[in-house]
């Protein structure tokens, strides 16, 4: 894939203050006070997909692994969430004999309680959506995500306890620690940032940790990677368990946040919707996502009324960007002050 | 009548026909891909829309036109093909030198523009379309009754797929195409003109998904989503049989049908998933696919 050329390495004078510091004070600070002049539903759910694209990226980026299949994380952890905020009660069937129920008899939970939760259930599917995908690469690895995320997509529209058509729906925000009420806007708000950026700098930490570096040199060079004696495969399992399991931290919020699990989150257009948040903003890049993210999402509420369209301007910006912008919004902006973003 | 397995044999081979109409159009489609990604390296997302609007066009023909079935058999692969042609000419060829994943996005951008303009002007609901006068109608075999038409859908796209298998296995037009999915440099050294055929295999793989969605139009309704979720079907059929071989594309897709077919009998739940459950079965067993060799 194409990419941002490390400035650094081109000869750029290090600087005091790293650019990644400045926009992220920046991006920071606009979100902290956003919900004074936008609408904070519209932030919250911008907030929620920047997340799950921040996930996705850190694999097509970082690991050069391209999910087709993402939704199957961002969407089961939405309804894993929601069971654990409205019922709690755990029935999971096993074989001794005849099929039988192990129930773990569980209150509603918490929402931050309910979201981990899902985050739990995204990196069980992960692990073993991983071990399986991981056997190809490339063109492949894409095909068979896909093929996954739609096989969980018939199991969401049978399994009883997703509510099938109607989704888990008037799912409770509940009381975040038992003490705050999220009923409150700002209250929500604010726990949704607080969620988005303990997680965008823990993929800023994976990403510049020696694990990231051994992820990038899988990406550049795979062959090279394992004549070094790294197992790439461990490494690329970890890092698509890790995705997966922040793209269910973002679909679980997202579920708390609306109060709403349904099939639209498990659907293959999702994983379509953050490719192209991804793409957008910039493969790769660390603000790429969330910029991609909260472009998407504020064209899809300003051209609601346009209905189906949506879908053809959305292939119009794929074809676009694949074509004539391949570096996406924030890649070009890097690109131009020749800073890393 | 008689019954296997406490399954009435009308219920059994009902629905073994079924998997093999299924079947016929996974082989015709993973075909189609498999010739497209074996000169072009391109995962062909469009695939899908391309086979729905194989479909409309045989719909349009015969409400605008007056075309028959059997002219549109002829003259929707061609229309469809050509649209094929100049989508590679004017985006595809772009992208040739870069990473093939770009090729999955543009191509699935094009599908989510083409399906999103036909959705928005016939709706999502499916639009009817006639079997042809002389083959309505069908048989009792005894054990089954077998309507003619699906009967010659099985018969045709066998013919259609062992055809495209002997032409490019068995003549001297294949054996350039052979050669210059391996290396093209080389065969354009012969003074062949290797691009233009890359732009013509694409029209071909085109005009296999728009014939399928001719032959599917009298089974399923005319709609414009029917191709959006058989596409992601035969990605796995895709994956399953490996795409380095022709034949193992057109025996996977059979049958891959007539199981998933089976499935509805003894275990209907399944029906939906089976086929993906033999995916991950088979990627972990034979990574490369039962037909495919490692890459």
């Amino acid at each position: 894939m194409e990419r941002v050329v490390d400035p650094l390495a081109a000869g750029a004078r290090p600087r005091l203050v790293s650019s990644e510091a400045i926009a992220f004070a920046v991006m920071l600070g606009v979100l902290v006070i956003a919900p004074v002049v936008a609408y904070p539903v519209f932030l919250m759910k911008a907030l929620c997909f920047a997340l799950f694209a921040c996930a996705f990226n850190l694999l097509i980026g970082y690991v050069g692994l391209l999910s087709f299949g993402h939704a199957l994380f961002f969407g089961w952890a939405g309804y894993v969430g929601a069971h654990l905020a409205k019922v709690g009660k755990v029935s999971l069937p096993f074989w001794f004999g005849g099929w039988k129920w192990f129930v773990i008899p569980l209150p509603p939970l918490s929402p931050e309680l309910a979201i981990l939760g899902g985050a739990l259930a995204a990196a069980v599917l992960g692990l073993i959506a991983g071990a399986v995908a991981i056997r190809r690469q490339g063109i492949y690895f894409a095909m068979i995500t896909l093929a996954l995320a739609q096989m969980m997509f018939f199991f969401a529209v049978q399994a009883p306890f997703t509510g099938g058509e109607d989704g888990i729906q008037a799912v409770p925000r509940g009381q975040l620690f038992g003490l705050l009420d999220l009923g409150n806007q700002m209250t929500i708000y604010y726990f949704v940032l607080a969620v988005f950026v303990a997680c965008f700098l823990l993929i800023y930490r994976i990403i510049h940790s020696p694990f990231g570096e051994v992820l990038k040199a899988i990406r550049e060079n795979e062959a090279r990677a394992i004549s070094l004696g790294y197992k790439t495969d461990r490494y690329k399992l970890v890092a698509f368990v890790l995705s997966a399991t922040l793209a269910g931290v973002a679909g679980a919020t997202k579920a708390i946040v609306f109060q709403l699990a349904s099939l639209t989150d498990v659907h293959w257009t999702m994983s379509g919707e953050v490719v192209l948040m991804t793409l957008v903003g910039g493969l790769g890049t660390v603000f790429g996502p969330v910029a991609g993210a909260f472009v998407v999402v504020a064209m899809e509420s300003y051209l609601a009324q346009w209905g189906q369209w949506i879908t053809v301007i959305q292939g119009v910006i794929f074809v676009a960007c694949v074509l004539l912008f391949r570096r996406g919004i924030v890649g070009e902006i890097a690109n131009a002050l020749r800073v890393r973003l | 009548m008689f019954s296997i397995f406490d399954i009435p044999s009308q219920a059994l081979f009902g629905q073994l026909l079924i998997g093999l109409i299924n079947g016929s159009f996974y082989a015709l489609l993973s075909l189609g891909l498999a010739v497209i990604f074996g000169m072009l390296n391109i995962i062909n997302f469009t695939h899908g829309a391309q086979y729905m609007m194989g479909a409309f066009v045989a719909y349009l023909l015969l409400q605008l036109a007056g075309l028959n079935y059997w002219a549109a058999l002829v003259v929707t692969p061609i229309a469809v093909g050509v649209t094929g042609v100049v989508i590679e000419r004017l985006f595809l060829q772009r992208l040739y030198q870069l990473d093939h994943l770009y090729g999955l996005l543009l191509t699935f951008g094009l599908a989510l523009i083409i399906q999103g303009v036909f959705r928005n002007y016939y709706g999502s609901s499916g639009l009817p379309y006639q079997v042809p006068p002389l083959l309505q109608g069908g048989r009792n075999l005894g054990f089954m009754f077998l309507p003619n038409y699906r009967a010659w859908v099985i018969v045709f796209s066998a013919v259609v797929c062992l055809g495209t298998w002997f032409v490019i296995e068995r003549t001297r037009l294949g054996a350039y195409l052979r050669a210059a999915t391996e290396n093209p440099t080389l065969v354009r050294a012969f003074g062949i003109n290797v691009p233009r055929m890359i732009t013509l295999t694409y029209g071909f793989g085109v005009g296999l998904a728009a014939l399928a969605g001719v032959m599917a139009a009298p089974i399923y309704n005319v709609s414009p989503l029917m191709g959006q979720d058989i596409i992601i079907v035969v990605f796995a059929v895709v994956v399953i049989g490996g795409m380095g071989s022709i034949m193992g594309a057109i025996v996977t897709g059979f049958a891959l049908g007539v199981i998933e077919g089976l499935t509805k009998v003894f275990f209907p739940e399944a029906s939906n998933t089976v086929i993906f459950v033999i995916m991950a079965i088979v990627l972990l067993i034979r990574p490369a696919g039962l037909f495919g060799r490692s890459a």
